[in-house]
């Protein structure tokens, strides 16, 4: 059995927990999800859906949030 | 004593149900720091200042978005689909940027080609329609093209912005009878966004009667980005008065000032 599953994250693979949720995996990360858009696989996951959604192996989740632009 | 916002009377710019009393939108990018950013927005005097949508950077994750500097209260944050080359992530982008912001509105880009960051107008129509639909108040970046504006324009933006010249050029406003064209035509605001170079190209741009300019390289790559903030902010005001005075007829011959009679044997 695999202890980690591989999903991708902003373009680069990454081994994570099974069952891990989004909220978890920004915990993982350092980031503060009220500062961050989480994308799941090209749907957007709302603040209070991050605790509900689980990442399975191949999943590619985007997270992005404002930096300067014209 | 008279100061010339009491002689001015002008209406507020409403774009999408919003009024903002600053006709000068500024960006945020290309800032050498965040607080010399944060000091030309205020002497820009702008109130709508926009912002990109990209990837959080993991390998640090202490950096700080851009909203850390910028106080939403404040400033009214338009999210931008800069970089996308295609509808479909032009779309995806805008709503990105809905979750991320505060507002509906979005700042709808679809470039054409990466040499001179012309925009793919058939692309920008389509995007436009599906945003229009999702609820977006859509600010659409296109050339200065009638023809192209008027589609915006029936597929629902809230705002048409005619480019002066290509995005980072500064080459001012090359073609302003087409801009006045569009003004003309158009019911919805038209606010000009990218090219303006320096203070005098914001304030002819403005004396063709369009509703504001969006600008961004202008005032991030002076050599003064505050200095040069305050000069736009002047500018705009001044093409706007100007544009509301009614400027006198072209003449192609001299007509004198003075009485010419009086005059002396």
């Amino acid at each position: 059995m695999n202890a980690t599953v591989d999903i991708r994250v902003n373009g680069e693979f990454r081994a994570v927990a099974p069952g891990l949720t989004l909220l978890e995996l920004l915990r993982v990360l350092g980031l503060d999800p009220r500062t961050v858009v989480v994308e799941h696989n090209r749907r957007i996951v709302r603040r209070p859906g991050l605790g509900e959604v689980s990442v399975a192996a191949g999943d590619a989740i985007e997270l992005v949030h404002f930096v300067g632009g014209g | 004593m008279t100061t010339a916002v009491e002689t001015v009377r002008d209406t507020p710019l409403t774009i999408g149900g919003r009024s903002f009393q600053s006709r000068l939108m500024v960006g945020t990018g290309k800032y050498r720091d965040n607080e010399t950013m944060v000091r030309a927005i205020e002497a820009s005097g702008a109130e709508i200042v926009t912002v990109a949508v990209r990837r959080v950077n993991l390998d640090r994750s202490k950096e700080e978005s851009v909203l850390h500097h910028l106080d939403p209260k404040r400033l009214f944050l338009l999210a931008n689909t800069a970089g996308c080359y295609s509808a479909d992530e032009a779309i995806r982008y805008a709503r990105l940027g809905r979750e991320a912001g505060f507002n509906d509105f979005v700042k709808l880009e679809v470039i054409g080609d990466r040499e001179t960051l012309l925009p793919d107008v058939a692309g920008l129509v389509e995007a436009a329609k599906t945003l229009v639909k999702e609820g977006f108040k859509v600010l659409a970046y296109t050339n200065e093209d009638l023809i192209t504006a008027l589609r915006l324009e029936e597929a629902g933006c809230a705002a048409v912005m005619p480019l002066a010249s290509p995005i980072g050029s500064g080459l001012g406003l090359i073609n302003p009878f087409s801009v006045r064209t569009i003004k003309r035509r158009l019911s919805v605001p038209v606010v000009v966004d990218a090219g303006v170079g320096t203070a005098s190209d914001a304030c002819i741009t403005m004396e063709q009667g369009v509703d504001g300019i969006l600008m961004n390289t202008a005032i991030a790559a002076a050599r003064d980005p505050v200095a040069m903030a305050h000069a736009m902010r002047l500018a705009v005001d001044a093409g706007r008065a100007a544009f509301l005075a009614g400027r006198m007829p072209r003449r192609e011959v001299a007509v004198p000032s003075s009485p010419t009679e009086g005059m002396l044997d």
